[in-house]
């Protein structure tokens, strides 16, 4: 069984309370970083551990924190992204519901290491039971002497805040979370500037995912180097996984990166397979915005290699057959599942969150989402594919933010994978809207690829 | 700096946009840009019209920008090298951005008062493709008065959001901005609180389309019939040049607007009075008749003294303008 970083006192009664989790070792990353670490100390450990932003991207967290500006006289701030709204991930919701003092700790700790005296955790609208935990927390830590003025008399001083968001998708994008955090509309700015020089309120700031944050603290208690050793190439350390769909055991899993996906999607000790005895037909592997994959496909990589849940291996193919780890949002479909209706769903959802500033994403998503809805109810043509392709190429890269990207790849992807249960969703308009497709081809073994003709 | 454009090079100052640099150039290499405003702040990156490849980011770091970027938003580098209309990739994007910017928009121009004088009328005619691929409904809504003077119909709105930058800049409290998101967003005041502001008509002018219309003129005549005039006052409101164009009708001023660069910007914003107020030719000085581009409809009823059109001859300010003019041009 892999070790577990996060989570590993998750089953503990009373994790959530601040004397338990205290008596499990908790806030001992920051009396280690405060009393015993420089704020350098702190970056150089997380760049040593390789740790990868946890939020979508998968950008250098160590190298984010040392991208940030520090002219002098001006304030610095970390935000924490707890803004979680892509379909299929809910990985932060469970670290914030059930150990709320981990995220603390990583907070204290990271905003320490980037010097901010006041921090703010972002925290989607919604999840208003999230944020009175937080809150509770806060009180807690700040009662016996973690925030506040003069921390653990280091003479630190951090302030802590959550901060309920506006209640769109869009707010998680982080230039979009810091107008609304300032109080404005949730659109995301135009870059550069980016955030690490002109960010909360003008000044300085790094954004960075729940997960992320959390992280930080075992690689303080460990060292970056442990850290690094977990996982596999630059796929440092362990995920938070939400697997979702039609999974015998779906829920939230902490697993060492590098794990074959068979494993994760078979054993019992995570997914446990296919719930009902069905069959494996496609996997969305990172959040709704990431490229979807066929079953076989998604088990192997294209030249017939296992694949492993790591940034690398999910992304092996590029666009044509691979994927990305994106947010760790994992969705299994099983054969009952119609890929079409499902590209629809997606679609519905970013016409919907997209925050209208760019034409591109405003018009394009619900042009998208009208042929995709029509291909769904049986009035689609043979030329709605070409033409789906087509728009989501004029998205993709032409937008002032990635929810343009995350609104053309699923539907691409699906088209590019499914072509033929979207032809058969035209040829067969009258059976296409009382039975599904089923899985066709899609979980045969790969062909062996051709050698290349010398 | 030393930028290059399409193979044009130039000099220029360093924080200076692709874009401004670009127009220093002139002619065909100027991307189109429906929602940058050099006058108001912060204006751009939007609509992307303006895309272009950046294949040498700079002297420094050769390397081409992954994607294209919006010319408007981008500074230049030392060293830069970009590809507008020489690009097969730019143009392919920006037809794109046409398309989709046309999508939602009512195909009616002939029924529209912004006809003639649209900058999305004649970037789809110059940048669009001939059809549209859209077979769905078109977003619309009712129009709104917005105060007594200004008519909003979201229907033409492109979202280019120049109207709500008037409104913070230049307007001295902001009841104007964008409600809902996506494409159902719309501008707004708080709930259709008139505007009641000095300058707030200027939000006529910035409006690349006929979404925002002014209702003292709407309908009363197409643009192409009608005759414009540089004129200026000496405005007694605060920070109004009174530097205007003057839309004649026979011997009547029948609108009044900024006056307007070859890029369809205004190039001092006016206050109210002298747009709303001041419509008799004695309220005003008179500079001459306005020049148009060539490329410009409004240029049909262009001034020829050897036919002049029924406007000009029973106007007696424009036959005076207009023997001025032909004068001026014979001689070069
Ligand atoms: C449309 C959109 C939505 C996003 N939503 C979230 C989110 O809910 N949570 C999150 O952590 N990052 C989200 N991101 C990514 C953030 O912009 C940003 O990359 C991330 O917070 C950086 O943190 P990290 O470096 O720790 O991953 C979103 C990005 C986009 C484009
Ligand atoms: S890509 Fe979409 S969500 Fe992002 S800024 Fe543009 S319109 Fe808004
Ligand atoms: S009303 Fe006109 S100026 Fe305002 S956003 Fe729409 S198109 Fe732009
Ligand atoms: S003019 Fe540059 S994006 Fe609109």
């Amino acid at each position: 069984m892999a070790r577990k970083l996060l989570l590993e006192h998750i089953n503990v009664p009373g994790i959530n309370t601040f004397d338990v989790y205290r008596s499990k070792g908790g806030y001992a990353a920051v009396e280690k970083a405060l009393k015993t670490l420089s704020p350098d100390d702190v970056v150089e450990e997380v760049k040593k551990s390789g740790l990868r932003g946890r939020g979508g991207a998968g950008f250098p967290t160590g190298m984010k924190w040392s991208f940030l500006a520090k002219p002098e006289g001006v304030e610095r701030y970390l935000v924490c992204n707890a803004d979680e709204s892509e379909p299929g991930t809910f990985k932060d919701r469970y670290l914030m519901t059930y150990i709320p003092h981990l995220l603390i700790e990583g907070m204290i700790v990271a905003s320490y290491a980037l010097g901010a005296k006041t921090s703010y955790i972002y925290v989607r609208g919604e999840m208003m039971p999230q944020i009175r935990i937080l809150e509770k927390a806060i009180a807690e830590a700040k009662n016996k002497g973690f925030l506040g003025k003069n921390i653990l008399g280091t003479g630190y001083d951090l302030e802590l805040y959550v901060q309920p968001g506006g209640g769109a998708y869009i707010c998680g994008e982080e230039t979009a979370l810091l107008e609304s955090l300032e109080g404005k509309r949730g659109n995301p700015r135009i870059k550069p500037p980016f955030p690490a020089i002109a960010g909360l309120y003008g000044c300085p700031t790094v954004v960075n995912n729940v997960e992320s944050i959390a992280a930080v603290v075992p690689i303080i208690n460990e060292g970056g180097d442990e850290y690094a050793k977990l996982g596999i190439g630059r796929s440092t350390g362990t995920k938070l996984i939400s697997a979702g769909g039609n999974l015998r055991k779906p829920g939230v899993y902490e697993i060492d990166l590098g794990l074959p996906v068979e494993e994760f999607l078979y054993s019992d000790e995570y997914c446990g397979g296919i719930a009902n005895g069905k069959r494996l037909k496609a996997v969305v592997a990172g959040g709704s915005s990431v490229p979807i994959l066929p079953a076989n496909l998604f088990l192997k990589t294209i030249n017939n290699e296992p694949r492993l849940m790591s940034y690398e291996s999910l992304a092996d193919g590029g666009f044509v057959s691979g994927t990305m780890m994106g947010s760790g949002g994992f969705i299994a479909y099983d054969e009952d599942q119609c890929i079409v209706r499902n590209t629809w769903n997606f679609a519905r959802f970013y016409h919907h969150e997209s925050c209208g500033q760019c034409s591109p994403c405003r018009e394009g998503t619900g042009w998208m989402e009208k042929v995709l809805h029509r291909l769904e109810y049986g009035h689609g043509k043979m030329s709605d594919m070409d033409l789906l392709v087509d728009v989501a190429k004029k998205i993709e890269g032409n937008t002032i933010c990635p929810l343009g990207d995350a609104a053309a790849w699923p539907v691409a992807s699906a088209i590019r994978h499914f072509r033929d249960e979207f032809e058969w969703h035209v040829t067969h308009p009258n059976e296409a809207t009382t039975r599904n497709f089923g899985i066709a081809h899609y979980a045969d073994p790969l062909p062996k690829l051709e050698e290349a003709a010398s | 700096m030393k930028v290059t454009i399409d193979g044009f090079p130039i000099e220029v100052e360093a924080g200076t946009t692709i874009l401004n640099a670009a127009r220093m150039i002139g002619g065909d290499i100027v991307p189109p840009a429906m929602c940058y405003y050099s006058k108001l702040e912060g204006t751009g990156g939007k609509c992307r019209t303006c895309l272009v490849q950046v294949s040498k980011g700079s002297e420094k770091d050769p390397r081409p920008m992954p994607k294209l970027v919006a010319s408007c938003r981008t500074t230049v580098m030392d060293g830069m090298e970009v590809k507008n209309i020489t690009s097969p990739e730019v143009i392919e994007a920006r037809k794109g951005v046409v398309e989709m910017l046309l999508i939602n928009h009512p195909l009616d121009c002939p029924v529209c008062d912004q006809a003639g004088e649209c900058h999305l009328q004649d970037l789809g005619y110059e940048h669009g493709a001939a059809k549209t691929r859209y077979e769905f409904d078109r977003r619309t809504f009712e129009k709104i008065d917005i105060g007594d003077k200004i008519q909003l119909h979201m229907t033409r709105c492109i979202l280019c959001y120049r109207c709500v930058f008037v409104a913070d800049q230049i307007t001295d409290h902001r009841i104007h901005g964008i409600l809902n998101r996506g494409d159902h967003s719309e501008i707004s005041t708080y709930i259709q609180k008139a505007v009641d502001n000095d300058f707030s008509g200027n939000v006529i002018d910035v409006c690349p389309v006929g979404a925002l219309t002014d209702k003292t003129f709407r309908f009363k005549n197409r643009v192409w019939f009608t005759k414009p005039v540089e004129a200026h006052r000496d405005c007694e409101t605060e920070k109004c040049g009174g530097k205007v164009t003057l839309w004649y009708k026979g011997e009547d001023v029948i609108r009044v607007t900024a006056r307007k660069d070859e890029y369809g910007e205004a190039e001092e914003f006016i206050c109210n009075t002298c747009r709303f107020d001041k419509k008799r030719t004695s309220d005003w000085v008179i500079e001459g008749p306005r020049k148009v581009s060539h490329k410009s409809v409004i240029n049909s009823n262009h001034y020829d003294t050897l036919h002049p059109l029924p406007v000009v001859k029973t106007n007696p300010v424009l036959i005076e303008a207009n023997k001025e003019q032909f004068e001026r041009e014979t001689r070069l």
